[in-house]
């Protein structure tokens, strides 16, 4: 008798306990969901680190390409998901995104901030690369950071996707996403996203991969629910 | 009297009906679209140019490269290398100011008076110093940033120390600490590991500045013109900003060392290298090894 007792109020503790996990803030909803792919995608090429020793030298296996980076069950990382409608601009964080070159690589590939969050980007390496983002409708600079000196502090003002590269280590490419507010997240290994804190509202959840492109679903919250919203994207073969 | 007004009347009613047909003939995208900015002015010295003049000179001189809407598809444009540039994006390279920062009117006045050796860009030295500030200010009226951006502060050029061996000496070690080799190859002939594999920013191919064939850069001739150029970057293209990595006296270091480079250039730089040993020995070895495997153009 006793021992049933607890065991019920064992799984009443676990029971409330998960679902306080599932809603971090009781006061707004949660978006969540799985990015895969569909078809086959292009193989990654590996990485030909030999004009630059000091990082071929980090690796005992060759790197691959990260333009599309999958993993189990056709996930699909790097891909940033964001509230494209829906809700209201965000003032940006004081706390700054940090973008790392080490290993002649961008960690992470892609960056997704907010318009007016500072960016500190960090040279690990003990070569020099130079920094230099694409935009085009935000200012393009590049500015040469050798190993030693001081993290580069940027911003940027308009909300925009677009690539970075060092021209001196020319398979060294990473993104930036500059967005609106703070309901982003960029996947890892696995393909997942977590949204939350959303107040009852009509959103439009859209999902961007620097390969594959950008899509959207709309997504209604009305409380503290969770809501799953998956997205495919066909891969390109090449 | 009468025929001749009456064959001129037919003249003209034939133009008018024949040149709308001529102007449709040419690519769809040539027609001037609207201005962001319809108005402006350039300040460069004493002169001052209006956008309203600069229009005509434009239309006769400048489109058939840059473009009827300034954003460099011209008609002459798929068979230049480099592109022409397209004043709609506004980003140029020879600036006095910090890298992602629009020009300054004058280094706008300077660049058209100049032309950009190697390039399909001529010297517009030939016309008036009134006509080129009238040019700048039209230019400007291709893009809104012109009105939107707060207009940049030139950089502060400090005085050129004296040209001295230390000073040589210490570019040399300057520009290997700062990798320049990696691109411009270790004499300078644009010929580093990084040099084939450049793109601009429109992912066009690119090649350093080779120092061992010429003694003029893309943004002008001077020790100060050289300053000016890693100091605020070569916006649009590979080469970037040194500025805060590079302190302003080290900076005219790596000025002087940098005209050693140019070996078929006589310059006070030059002859202070050679007359030391070190220097007399790296020049002569590269006068009489002619190995030339640099770009040999400068892009």
């Amino acid at each position: 008798m006793m021992k049933k007792y607890v065991v019920l109020a064992g799984i009443a503790t676990l029971a409330f306990s998960g679902a306080a996990i599932a809603r971090p803030n009781p006061a707004g909803g949660t978006v969540s969901g799985k990015v895969t792919y569909e078809g086959t995608p292009a193989k990654m090429k590996p990485i030909d680190m030999s004009k630059e020793p000091s990082c071929a030298k980090m690796y005992t296996t060759p790197q691959l390409g990260e333009t599309v980076v999958t993993g189990v069950g056709n996930s699909l990382e790097n891909v940033v998901v964001y509230v494209s409608a829906g809700a209201p601009d965000d003032a940006a964080p004081a706390t700054a995104a940090v973008l790392t070159q080490k290993g002649c690589r961008y960690i992470p590939h892609v960056l997704a901030f907010q318009i007016n969050q500072e960016i500190k980007i960090q040279n690990e390496d003990q070569t020099s690369h130079n920094i230099h983002p694409l935009p085009k409708l935000n200012r393009e600079w590049n500015k040469s950071q050798p190993p030693g000196t001081p993290a580069i502090s940027e911003k940027y003002d308009k909300a925009e996707f677009f690539s970075v590269k060092c021209n001196v280590h020319p398979w060294m490419h990473g993104n930036f996403a500059v967005l609106k507010n703070s309901h982003f997240a960029v996947t890892g290994d696995g393909g997942t996203f977590t949204l939350a804190n959303l107040p009852p509202g009509k959103y439009t959840i859209t999902a961007w991969h620097e390969s594959y492109g950008d899509q959207s679903q709309e997504v209604t919250i009305s409380g503290s629910e969770t809501k799953t919203v998956n997205f495919v994207f066909k891969a390109k073969p090449y | 009297m009468a025929t001749m007004k009456i064959a001129k009347f037919f003249v003209n009613v034939a133009i008018a009906f024949l040149l709308p047909a001529a102007l449709a003939a040419q690519q769809a995208d040539q027609t001037p679209a609207a201005k962001p900015n319809p108005h402006m002015e350039a300040h460069i010295g004493k002169l001052v140019g209006h956008s309203e003049a600069g229009a005509a000179l434009y239309y006769r001189y400048c489109w058939g490269c840059h473009g009827a809407r300034g954003d460099g598809n011209g008609e002459n444009a798929p068979y230049v290398t480099p592109t022409p540039r397209n004043f709609v994006a506004a980003i140029f390279k020879c600036r006095s100011t910090v890298t992602g920062f629009l020009p300054t009117d004058e280094d706008l006045y300077n660049s058209l008076y100049r032309g950009f050796i190697t390039s399909n860009m001529p010297s517009w030295k030939a016309l008036t110093a009134q006509n080129r500030a009238d040019l700048v200010a039209f230019i400007k009226t291709f893009s809104a940033r012109w009105v939107t951006e707060k207009p940049a502060e030139p950089i502060k050029v400090p005085e050129e120390p004296k040209v001295t061996l230390e000073s040589i000496k210490h570019g040399k070690e300057l520009s290997t600490k700062l990798e320049c080799w990696k691109c411009h190859g270790p004499e300078g002939r644009g010929d580093g590991p990084s040099a084939s594999t450049l793109t601009d920013s429109n992912d066009q191919p690119i090649r350093p500045y080779n120092f061992y064939t010429g003694y003029r850069f893309k943004c002008g001739a001077t020790n100060h013109d050289l300053y000016k150029i890693f100091m605020t970057g070569v916006d649009g293209t590979p080469m970037p900003s040194f500025a805060d990595v590079v302190k302003p006296e080290e900076a005219w270091d790596l000025v002087h060392y940098l005209r050693t480079l140019q070996i078929w250039h006589n310059s006070p730089e030059l002859a202070l290298w050679e007359g030391s040993p070190e220097g007399a020995a790296i020049v002569k070895d590269e006068r009489t090894r002619n190995r030339d495997t640099g770009s040999g153009i400068n892009p």
